[in-house]
């Protein structure tokens, strides 16, 4: 009986010819449509979302209804919802949201905490996952609303909670950190669950003019891309000089690296110099950047300095609406540690002015834009630093605000 | 009753004792060989990672057969990287090797560190999502089929970071990227008026678009779009479902090259537009596999040793990267958004 039913299904598969997709089994790198297959052994809605996706090749475009609006009890983010424009052809993707599970910190599992979440989702999802989504959480894909709030419910009693969507603060992330990685200038593993932790509301309850992301590298190589990809980048750095291990710089230059012209050159102010004879590295630490590159040549020789904090910038998206923005300085250094107050005091107060001067659907980095960074800088309290900009600006066109001129 | 606001699971209870012991305390990392990393500590332990490129869109099987691995040879740990490799977190030396040959029977490819490509960040595509104006894991697995070599070697003159969005929405970092494929549409949205007063807010779409093409249509109680200044962006479309983009026979993919997030030796960077339209071609999209090749291989070519794609790019001059990769420039590239006026050379300086 077992047996004929496993044999049904596998003839169910076979309801959708996939010729296009076929194709993309073939080629060393890992085939999604292969998971696809995976999946859809076990389950209607993976079947049908293989030949809907089919569909799609055949056309060019898309086959997703515009929008949606789903979710679970007491939560305004966490669910995309998602409906067919096919729903005869392909039943059991007419309904077909995504859920977003809030990752740990730096992505880190056990077995068993995976193993947990396979089970929940074989039994109630289409057993297909984006490990992870790019603001970071992991996407359980495609599941129907009436299995929402168990899924919810289950994920909860396993210790899973759901991330950000919509007009809120969205799931921060941050990169591998001290766990892993030597460069890790604080503990951002520990600020990211902080910050979770600190602002459930603000992730599961959107009350803003836009979506904020947060985004924490522990150096200034950024393996979070949080430069590019959140509203508030923190991003590691040192205030005192890098250290130098002049033994270890004697076994680079023996191993035959040229390091006058691979690590000295390349140094964006020339604060480093190699001394040849001596095999001496030398470093003007006030003309250093911090641009890492140096460190990431050498890894056994040099390290980032003792005095460590973070840099905090803002402002970071992508095109819409105003063209992309790369996040810019706010606070040049700050020390990071528990309970993180004074970035908090700060986080607070750009929320409370984002939220009362903010458009519908204005990014805080486009209404700085809009406002002027004084104006912004006036209003969290922050002073104004040559940190903050590449160059002053070229024209005089300056505000003056009534308490910085005569009265009459 | 579900517990609400838990928030994640505490990161501290995933990690490997190894970790746990040596936490704050690495001294220093070396690539051992391509894929596999070495960590050692300050009181001399060491940990192996062994990185794993995956297709991101993965079934539970998935997860459970890399979950076995783990448990197998790393004590039941394992994380992803921010560019969705799998890490497999190996705290005894000599299980990395048979780790390795496990993964090779499994045809899982191992690499993705130094100077290689790695995994390409992308998005939904036609998998999930409603705005899309082309696939994501299709082009991502015909790209990464042609550059495997790369992933599995490290014999880049620097990292190479591919990027790819389905729309110009950009989730992804795909606008910071050494190379960004990037989904876009080429016709003005089609006005759905019978539907649009039902289903829209009205101000909200005419908010929505970046060069303030649409108008109200009192008359209809709908709106206008003035196709003159449409530049198909679709962002009235993620508005308002009464006014479709998508166009199966113009929606296609640009690329855009050069830019960067890190900080090293130079300032993190925006991507620049190199090829402005390419179509799309399921389930292979071969224009795009091949331009993107071409631009890797002239860079490859010419790059010094530690140069990335827009380093390299900034010390030729634009007028050689086009004339190197043979890509036509247009007037699509010159710059016309309110932006526009930075990225004219306001020097004299330049090279025929």
């Amino acid at each position: 009986m077992e047996h004929n039913s496993k044999k049904m299904e596998v003839e169910k598969v076979k309801e959708h010819k996939t010729p296009l997709l076929d194709e993309l089994e073939k080629g060393p790198w890992p085939s999604f449509v292969k998971e696809m297959k995976r999946a859809a052994e076990k389950n209607e809605s993976a079947k049908d979302l293989l030949g809907q996706l089919e569909l799609s090749y055949q056309d060019k475009k898309g086959h997703w209804k515009h929008g949606g609006i789903v979710g679970v009890r007491g939560y305004g983010g966490g669910v995309i919802g998602r409906y067919s424009d096919c729903p005869e052809q392909f039943p059991n993707v007419a309904e077909f949201h995504t859920i977003r599970v809030n990752q740990p910190s730096g992505w880190y599992y056990n077995t068993k905490a995976l193993r947990k979440i396979c089970d929940i989702w074989e039994k109630r999802g289409s057993g297909l996952t984006n490990f992870h989504g790019s603001t970071g959480d992991i996407i359980l894909l495609g599941t129907k609303t009436d299995e929402l709030q168990p899924t919810f419910d289950e994920l909860s009693d396993a210790g899973f909670d759901l991330g950000g969507s919509g007009s809120d603060l969205r799931t921060p992330s941050t990169c591998a950190g001290p766990a892993r990685c030597e460069y890790a200038c604080f503990d951002n593993l520990d600020l990211c669950h902080d910050l979770t932790m600190t602002y459930q509301d603000e992730i599961h309850r959107p009350m803003w003019p836009y979506k904020f992301k947060i985004k924490i590298s522990g150096c200034p190589n950024d393996c979070v891309a949080s430069i590019a990809r959140a509203d508030l980048s923190i991003i590691g750095t040192w205030r005192d000089s890098l250290r130098i291990d002049q033994e270890e710089v004697k076994k680079y230059a023996a191993s035959g690296m040229d390091i006058k012209g691979e690590v000295c050159e390349p140094c964006p102010t020339k604060a480093l110099e190699f001394d040849e004879d001596a095999g001496e590295l030398r470093l003007k630490a006030e003309d250093c950047v911090r641009c890492m590159h140096c460190i990431n040549r050498m890894p056994k020789a040099l390290r980032p300095g003792v005095e460590r904090g973070a840099t905090i910038l803002i402002g970071g998206k992508a095109t819409i609406l105003q063209s992309a923005f790369l996040s810019w300085v706010i606070v040049p250094f700050m020390k990071m540690e528990p309970p993180y107050q004074e970035l908090k005091d700060l986080l607070e107060r750009i929320w409370e002015w984002w939220d009362e001067n903010g458009k519908t659907r204005e990014r805080i980095g486009e209404l700085i834009y809009r406002k002027g960074m004084g104006n912004f800088l006036r209003a969290v309290g922050l002073p104004a630093v040559p940190q903050m900009v590449y160059q002053p600006r070229a024209n005089p066109y300056i505000f003056w605000q009534p308490d910085e001129v005569k009265k009459k | 009753m579900s517990r609400t606001d838990i928030g994640p699971p505490d990161f501290r209870e995933m990690l490997p004792p190894v970790i746990k012991e040596n936490y704050g305390k690495w001294k220093y990392h070396e690539i051992v060989k391509p894929g596999v990393l070495k960590h050692v500590s300050e009181s001399g332990a060491e940990l192996y990672s062994v990185r794993v490129g995956s297709p991101r869109l993965v079934s539970i099987d998935f997860i459970r057969e890399i979950c076995d691995l783990a448990d197998e040879f790393c004590d039941g740990y394992l994380r992803f990287t921010s560019r969705h490799n799998v890490e497999f977190l190996v705290s005894k030396k000599e299980n990395v090797e048979p780790l390795l040959d496990a993964l090779k029977e499994k045809g899982l490819p191992v690499g993705g560190t130094g100077n290689s490509l790695s995994n390409m960040i992308h998005t939904q595509g036609w998998i999930h999502c409603h705005t899309p104006a082309t696939d994501a894991s299709g082009i991502v697995k015909a790209v990464m089929d042609d550059l495997y070599e790369h992933f599995v070697n490290m014999d880049l003159p620097a990292k190479l970071r591919i990027s790819l969005a389905c729309c110009l929405n950009m989730c992804g970092a795909v606008h910071c990227s050494d190379i960004a494929i990037l989904g876009i549409h080429r016709t003005p949205p089609r006005i759905d008026h019978e539907r649009l007063p039902k289903v829209c807010e009205i101000p909200t779409v005419i908010a929505s678009c970046p060069t303030a093409a649409i108008k109200p249509d009192p008359k209809r109680k709908s709106v206008k779009v003035n196709e003159e200044r449409c530049m198909y962006c679709g962002n009235c479309y993620t508005m308002c479902p009464a006014m479709e983009i998508i166009d199966a026979e113009n929606d296609g993919i640009a690329i855009l090259v050069g830019g960067k997030v890190s900080n090293a030796r130079t300032a993190p960077a925006f991507s620049r537009l190199a090829i402005p339209y390419l179509p799309n071609n399921p389930p292979r999209w071969p224009e795009v596999t091949e331009a993107v090749r071409n631009i890797v291989e002239v860079w490859a070519a010419n790059a010094k040793k530690g140069e990335r794609v827009g380093e390299w790019i900034q010390r030729i001059g634009w007028e050689n990267f086009f004339k190197l990769t043979g890509i036509p420039f247009t007037d699509k590239h010159i710059d016309d958004f309110i932006f526009s006026v930075p990225t004219f050379r306001t020097t004299t300086n330049f090279k025929w």
